[in-house]
């Protein structure tokens, strides 16, 4: 038999109570005991349960329903569980006080009031009420996350379709993680702030491209979750072509990486789109679908979240190099290798980015020579005749420097510092004073790009030779693809987008939260403005009185 | 006629805002409220009540007022009289008037008269007696009896005359702006207002014509009696709801009463007519050898401060009363008024709390923000034995009962012609 009562007028969120029942359930007289606000769904799942007391039939959705399945043996325990449901609360109550008091209110009036500079409104209720409260938001100018799951499709759309209309974006529903301005949103890391912001219809996926890129040493700007029904063909990425738009207009994003599961095909034309449209490099991870293409323009297609982090670190380290840099009139790569494969590799990146061909007859080691670029390995059997490899002697590319280098034409000039046992003694400071001559017979700047082979153990230690490098103006960088990638920016170095105004949210988010208090208080110990709004169905779930109010305002 | 809800609302808090109750005379409820002097009549607190339904401290109170008017020498007597019909009665909110607790205002008791100077319109109250046993907390013995008639033969004339020896009474309003300040919240707590009031009157006390035993007895009753401006500050609120309440449209809540069976309450929309539901029970502390199980529910016209956003809703000023709202001390007052912020629609600039960052007291309930949020007023009360006779046993709190709202919202809607969809 079960044992049931109420408590009137106290309403709590979702998540406090599942603890407090599972708290409940571990007493010595009961099997189970259940928890719930008595909304028409819950009521159901108690009916469905086998827990249901037809004392529930005058249950709102602001009274607390407590149904007691007890031991065979015990007798009345209601009064028993009543105390601890009492202390449980309490208990809630506290846990929250102390520290910095956190603004909590019950109406959105209310919240204005406290927040008049509120962006964003962070929405955790149950499904059926979310879209309403979304909707309020949007009225209200606010940028919407909804956590909320179980919200109708038509909803997500018409809420969609309002916030483009006035400019807002909505993040969800279902949407678990984003990060903005610093700010965690729901579910989120700590994460240290760099040039790459990430938009994502996958709420792990988002925060383990994020992992990958501060693994591959960068950081975040923003991470904007879109729910994962964005890419359907119902919803058309409304969302994600809305963040992307902001990412484009955000001058602190430098790169933006892209990742979900495979949209509806006319829905991925229109997001590749979006982003071949952008004014900055973007990594795509449609999860699950492999591209023969690994580049369309600015789009770089990755094929799994760990490659995304690493390609999105890399452009935003290319990024962060070029704007110290100046102008060249010179719009060829020049490349002049001592490791054979080193030059292989490049002249087939170089080939790639720049849709060249590479010449495989390797004729005095000629590894690429088109349009005007030419990349050679410079230990070819033509340049070791009577001379030792370059890797040795630094003569030869000495020379080759000094021949080739001096051409206006050439822009950029891509080297490689192969150091360790049998390699010369510093092949950094021959390879600076070969390059300080061809830059003294030059009219116009020269960009160097170096990669250094060997490690910091090895006799000429890889820190010297990098600083030496460094201290003459070298870029070095980690890889071949790095290098190539820099060398293509630095030719092709743009004037920078016009700075369009950045979208207010990305100055820092002011939050509304309603629904879940924890998230308000992670947002509060992370010092994000925030006033959480305890909400409860308008006059107590009374549909009648409901009705009557939204007239009446 | 007013285009929005919102603009009757503004302009009802503006009468309000604009009332200046000045407290200009003490007399005898008679001469004021004449329905008094035509016959065995009292008044009550609380929308209309018979006797037969009166709980015990509104019953003994009516026993006192019957043994103060010589309608009856014993309490037995007394008894037998109201329970024969032979006395009528008449809610004191229907004659421009409030009473605590049982509210029971007899002809020849002494009201307080307030003017508010804005529009011209008056509230009456009778007089604070003081604690322990007393007649508005039901007891009618001796020792009520003859404080009552002390009240009467000294105190109000002493009193009435000070008051004419002032410009135009005393600007009530002024004393409370500063008694908020000191930590009095008007309904709970009135100790720096009592106070700021006497250091007001003592010139006008002492030039008044009467022997120095006289003066010394109503200073010395004065001088003790903490809760005696709290019969002012109700007399104050009344005048300025009343004020309000001319405007006759919109969904701010005008008065807040009780009987101890119903709670009541009038909307400046709704006019005169009364909504109302069962009241609850006050909780708080007890004097000793008192417990919950012997409080009488919630009655009074006392909560008229809450309709003004003072008492519970500006427990935030009064630190001394947190105490009676539960072990959270400062943090639940503070809890509480922000809490009470969310149910009226603005704060008012007359009263100004140091404690809540100088930021007014509550002003304009409105009946829309309680149905929406279901946060029902919270009311500071003392606490009346329920028999008969004993009188106050504890002070605490109490909850408005949402169904009065609720009844008043659909009126309202009705009213406007509005249909649930």
């Amino acid at each position: 038999m079960i044992q049931a009562f109420l408590k009137k007028g106290c309403f709590q969120d979702s998540v406090s109570l599942m603890l407090i029942s599972r708290q409940l359930s571990n007493g010595d007289n009961v099997e189970e005991v259940s928890v719930m606000m008595g909304t028409p769904a819950n009521k159901s799942l108690l009916e469905s349960t086998g827990l249901w007391h037809p004392l529930f039939d005058e249950a709102t959705p602001n009274d607390i329903c407590v149904a007691i399945h007890p031991n065979a043996e015990s007798g009345d325990v209601s009064d028993e569980i009543a105390a601890q449901l009492d202390s449980a609360l309490a208990s809630i109550a506290q846990a929250s006080a102390g520290g910095q008091r956190l603004d909590v209110v019950r109406r959105w009036q209310t919240a204005l009031a406290k927040q008049p500079e509120a962006n964003l409104a962070l929405i955790s209720v149950a499904g059926d009420y979310a879209a309403d409260l979304a909707d309020e938001a949007l009225d209200n100018d606010l940028n919407v996350m909804m956590f909320s799951d179980n919200v109708p499709l038509e909803s997500e759309v018409a809420l969609k379709r309002k916030a483009a209309a006035k400019g807002l974006l909505v993040m969800g529903p279902d949407c678990g993680t984003a990060m903005v301005a610093g700010a965690p949103l729901a579910f989120a890391n700590v994460l240290p702030k760099g040039p790459i912001s990430i938009v994502g219809a996958s709420g792990t996926g988002i925060q383990e491209l994020a992992s990958q890129v501060c693994l591959a040493g960068q950081g975040i700007t923003h991470a904007l979750g879109l729910g994962g029904r964005d890419l359907s063909a119902d919803v058309g990425g409304a969302s994600a072509l809305s963040a992307l738009a902001m990412m484009d207009n955000d001058q602190e994003t430098e790169v933006v990486a892209f990742v979900s599961k495979p949209p509806a095909p006319e829905v991925e034309q229109a997001v590749i789109q979006a982003m071949k449209a952008m004014s900055k490099p973007v990594v795509a991870l449609f999860l699950g679908t492999r591209r023969e293409k690994a580049r369309d323009g600015n789009v770089f297609f990755a094929n799994s979240l760990a490659e995304a982090g690493r390609l999105a670190a890399m452009l935003a380290n290319v990024r962060q190099y070029v704007p110290g840099c100046n102008k060249t009139a010179g719009k060829k790569i020049l490349g002049l290798y001592t490791g054979g494969t080193l030059a292989a590799e490049a002249a087939m990146l170089t080939a790639e980015q720049l849709g060249l061909a590479v010449d495989d007859a390797h004729d005095q080691g000629v590894m690429l020579n088109d349009g005007g670029h030419l990349i050679i390995d410079l230990g070819d059997d033509h340049y070791t005749v009577g001379r030792p490899h370059p890797m040795i002697d630094p003569t030869t590319r000495t020379l080759e420097i000094e021949k080739r280098a001096v051409d206006e034409q050439v822009g950029v000039l891509l080297l490689d510092v192969v150091i360790g046992y049998g390699a010369t003694a510093d092949p950094a400071a021959a390879l600076v004073e070969a390059v300080e001559s061809a830059k003294s017979k030059r009219q116009s700047p020269l960009h160097v790009i170096a990669t250094v082979t060997g490690t910091e153990a090895d006799p000429q230690q890889r820190s010297q030779q990098i600083e030496t490098l460094v201290e003459a103006g070298v870029a070095v960088v980690n890889t071949l693809e790095e290098a190539v990638l820099l060398s293509e920016a630095l030719i092709e170095q743009q004037g920078t987008k016009a700075v369009e105004e950045r979208p207010a949210l990305l100055d820092g988010i002011r939050v509304v939260n309603v629904g879940l208090r924890s998230f308000a208080d992670d947002l509060q110990s992370a010092a994000t403005p925030v006033v959480h709004y305890q909400w409860a169905p308008i006059a107590g779930g009374n549909a009648k009185l409901a009705s009557l109010l939204k007239q009446m305002q | 006629m007013y285009s929005s809800i919102s603009e009757a609302n503004a302009a009802v808090l503006e009468k309000v805002k604009s009332a200046r109750p000045f407290w200009v005379d003490v007399t005898s409820a008679g001469e004021v409220i004449p329905w008094l002097a035509e016959g065995k009549h009292l008044l009550h607190a609380g929308p209309q009540i018979k006797w037969e339904e009166m709980t015990g401290p509104m019953q003994g109170a009516c026993v006192s007022a019957c043994l103060y008017e010589g309608w009856a020498t014993s309490d037995t007597d007394a008894m037998a009289m109201l329970a024969g019909g032979e006395v009528q009665f008449s809610p004191c909110h229907h004659h421009n008037a409030v009473g605590p607790m049982g509210g029971i205002t007899s002809a020849n008791m002494p009201v307080i008269v307030v003017e508010n100077k804005a529009d011209g319109n008056f509230a009456y109250c009778n007089l604070n007696e003081g604690i322990g046993k007393v007649m508005r907390f039901g007891a009618y013995g001796d020792e009520v009896q003859q404080r009552l008639h002390w009240m009467r033969e000294e105190l109000m004339p002493v009193l009435k005359d000070a008051l004419a020896n002032t410009e135009g009474g005393v600007d009530l309003g002024a004393i409370m702006a500063q008694g908020i300040t000191m930590g009095d919240e008007f309904h709970q707590r009135n100790i720096a207002t009592s106070s700021l009031l006497l250091r007001t009157l003592a010139p006008s006390i002492a030039a008044v014509d009467a022997s120095k035993d006289v003066l010394k007895r109503v200073f010395d009753f004065l001088s003790i009696t903490d809760q005696f401006f709290l019969n002012l500050a109700m007399a104050f609120c009344k005048c300025a709801m009343d004020a309000g309440a001319t405007i006759k449209a919109g969904t701010i809540v005008t008065a807040m009463t009780r009987n101890g069976k119903d709670f009541g309450i009038r909307v400046s929309g709704m006019g005169d007519q009364w909504f109302t539901a069962p009241v609850n029970t006050p909780e708080g502390l007890y004097f000793t050898g008192y417990s919950q199980e012997q409080a009488n529910t919630d009655v009074g016209d006392s909560a008229i401060t809450e309709t003004y956003g003072v008492g519970g809703a500006a427990m935030v000023a009064a630190p001394g009363v947190t105490r009676f709202v539960g072990v959270g001390g400062v943090d639940a007052a503070l809890d509480f008024s922000e809490e009470m912020a969310e149910i009226f629609v603005e704060q008012n600039s007359l009263l100004q709390i140091p404690s809540w960052n100088f930021q007014g007291a509550c002003l304009g309930l409105d009946v829309r923000h309680v149905v929406e949020t279901g946060i029902t007023p919270i009311i500071n009360t003392g606490i009346a034995h329920k028999e008969a006779g004993i009188g106050q046993i504890g002070a605490g709190t109490v909850r408005a009962p949402l169904a009065c709202f609720e009844k008043a919202l659909e009126a309202l809607a009705q009213d406007m012609g509005l249909q649930a969809e």
